[in-house]
């Protein structure tokens, strides 16, 4: 029968018997307790981090939070600068920035070439920005390995993604070719359609996300210029709320304002591909599969413990037991005991997960060759698993406890 | 008053049973002190535990203030332990992380009382046993007899109506125990009830009755004073 006295007498028990016992004992118990909670929180973090890494380099360096793309049937959307206008009008948005974009070939080494050699060319997506506002909403600037990045007045200039270059992305693909011997200064060929342009390579920018390491950009009045578009009418629209902004409010906005017909409007999420986030789930549930194995490992290694005390305490026990103490009090000591264990080493922790590997993982990601990984602890998810751990803890400790009060008290006491 | 009537109680070892009371008939009143003495195996303690329903008997009654106790439930004889009996162990039976005034105030917290009643009148208790300086002492910092001190303030702590004392002296020295024994007659002079297992003449005869047992039945019972 639950008592608040039990309760009372079960946590006077138990702070005493915590406060006298063995330091090295308590700080071995909650040393388990503490890889426990960090296999819990960090093994799925990290799964889900690698992908979580992607996704937000991706939101980042090319979608920002909200993309406004070309429906699936057109090139370019239609009205843009009208688009542009009423985008600006919002007042959550804080930057935009608008690009135009076609397919192209890059081609270097082309006088040298003879006529017997391979040509030394390499697909890839032409992009024409405003340098300012590109970096006011992606930072892409950030990110250049070599040269500088654009300027407003450059002509003919162009910065290129990593993906472009063999010397970054030595990898031999058939079907995928890259360009040999190309750095800053480099004079390379650019076909757009059937225009070709003579270009000078400003800048390399390294990127783990496809879409921009792929790229070549360059300033949009040139762009415009090379594909002979006057209206105005770009590609892409990435823009950028202000801080504390749901993306989906402002979406929801561009989309009631008629825009939808003219362009897909997505938040960065709704951009997102599917497998992302059925990986991100996959690794959800490889990460609680493994963080199991450790719950498991930390309520036996409770239950040995409290299993050990509780025998080796069963005259003391008795004791109690015989000069009136409820049995349910002395498993609540027992309880509180694993309780204490458990959040001692959660709050550890926690303050580990929070305090030092989150920050970490943030200021030096994990170089993975798709994304920067990072550690993902949610706080909800993480109480989650607190709560978890206490639980099993709890039980681990209270069975044992259990087993051996329900002794009969004389043979406690004598130790028969 | 406690009275027990045809008190039985057998222990089985295998396909052997052992019987170590064999229908003891037995009446303590109010205010008396009691020895129980006999020979080792006579059945002394075994017949303490069943008295202080420590341990539940093969057969017979134990009548405590007309209450018949085979009829109470595990948990009304843990409430009729903890209100009305206090125990004196042999080897004291002290809590070793619970320093000594803890140890004395705890079954005062479980009887309801709060924090501070319970330590203010675990203090009193102490120092009435001259322990008022030893109150923030674990066992393990006490000698012998202030243990024991200790086991007789926590049994008395909260008035029992009757103490029960198993050999409480069997681990003391002479001096120790002589300041034991002392405490028992106050206590009893004050009107405590207690009964008290001992193989010791000298300590036994201190008691106003003797009850000898043997071979699991009671063989004398001898007033030595009178009340």
């Amino acid at each position: 029968m639950w008592s608040w006295l039990n309760v009372r007498i079960g946590f006077f028990l138990a702070t005493r018997q915590l406060r006298r016992a063995s330091l090295w004992t308590t700080s071995l118990i909650i040393f388990v307790m503490v890889l426990t909670f960090l296999n819990l929180v960090v093994v799925s973090g990290i799964l889900v981090g690698l992908m979580q890494g992607a996704i937000d380099a991706v939101r980042t360096k090319y979608t920002s939070d909200v993309i406004v793309s070309t429906l699936d049937d057109k090139r370019y959307i239609e009205n843009a600068p009208s688009v542009i206008s009423l985008i600006k009008t919002l007042p959550e948005v804080e930057a935009l920035s608008a690009r135009y974009r076609q397919g192209g070939t890059l081609e270097a080494n082309y006088k040298t070439r003879k006529d017997s050699d391979k040509p030394n060319t390499a697909p890839a997506v032409v992009v024409g920005i405003n340098p300012e506002e590109e970096n006011s909403v992606t930072g892409i600037a950030g990110d250049l390995i070599e040269g500088e990045f654009l300027a407003p007045g450059d002509y003919d200039k162009v910065v290129l993604g990593n993906y472009l270059l063999t010397q970054y992305f030595p990898i031999e693909t058939p079907g995928f070719t890259t360009l040999d011997n190309v750095g800053i200064g480099t004079k390379i060929r650019l076909s757009v359609g059937d225009v070709t342009r003579e270009v000078e390579v400003k800048g390399i920018i390294k990127s783990k996300v496809d879409e921009i390491a792929m790229r070549a950009f360059m300033v949009d009045s040139q762009m415009r210029s090379l594909i002979g578009r006057t209206d105005g009418n770009v590609a892409e629209i990435a823009v950028h709320v202000t801080p504390g902004t749901d993306p989906a409010v402002v979406r929801d906005a561009i989309l009631l304002r008629g825009v939808g017909q003219y362009a897909k409007v997505q938040t960065f999420e709704d951009a997102q591909p599917k497998f992302l986030r059925d990986i991100i789930n996959m690794f959800n549930m490889l990460g609680a599969g493994f963080s199991s194995i450790g719950l498991v490992v930390a309520s036996i290694t409770i239950f040995i413990v409290i299993f050990i005390n509780a025998i080796t305490r069963r005259k003391y026990i008795g004791i109690l037991k015989g000069i009136g103490i409820h049995g349910r009090a002395i498993e609540y000591s027992y309880a509180f005991q694993s309780i204490f264990y458990a959040v001692i080493g959660s709050g550890i922790g926690l303050a580990l997960v929070y305090g030092a590997l989150v920050p970490l993982f943030l200021a030096h990601p994990i170089n993975f060759p798709f994304s920067d990984g990072i550690l993902v602890a949610p706080l909800g998810q993480t109480m989650f698993r607190v709560a978890l751990l206490i639980v099993s803890t709890v039980i681990a400790g209270y069975i044992p406890a259990w087993m051996i009060i329900r002794k009969n008290t004389l043979d406690s006491i004598l130790g028969r | 008053m406690l009275e027990t009537k045809q008190l039985r109680k057998s222990f089985k070892d295998g396909g052997t049973e052992t019987h170590v009371l064999k229908g003891v008939d037995f009446l303590a009143n109010d205010g008396e002190f009691i020895s129980i003495m006999g020979r080792s195996g006579a059945g002394k303690s075994t017949f303490l535990y069943q008295m202080s329903l420590l341990d539940d008997p093969t057969g017979g009654e134990v009548i405590i203030d007309g209450h018949d106790t085979h009829l109470m439930t595990p948990e009304e004889k843990m409430h009729f332990r903890l209100r009305k009996f206090g125990y004196v162990f042999q080897d004291y039976a002290l809590l070793p992380e619970l320093t000594a005034v803890e140890n004395v105030a705890l079954p005062l917290m479980m009887a309801g009382k709060t924090k501070q009643q319970a330590y203010k009148e675990a203090e009193v208790a102490l120092t009435r046993m001259k322990l008022g300086h030893r109150l923030g002492n674990l066992p393990s910092q006490l000698s012998g007899g202030e243990q024991q001190r200790t086991s007789i303030a926590r049994a008395v702590a909260h008035t029992p109506k009757i103490l029960f004392a198993d050999e409480p002296t069997a681990n003391l020295d002479n001096e120790s125990s002589r300041i034991v024994m002392d405490i028992f007659k106050e206590l009893h002079a004050a009107g405590q009830t207690i009964i008290m297992v001992t193989h010791e003449e000298e300590f036994a005869k201190q008691a106003e009755r003797i009850v000898r047992l043997d071979d699991g039945r009671i063989t004398s019972d001898e007033r030595m004073r009178s009340v």
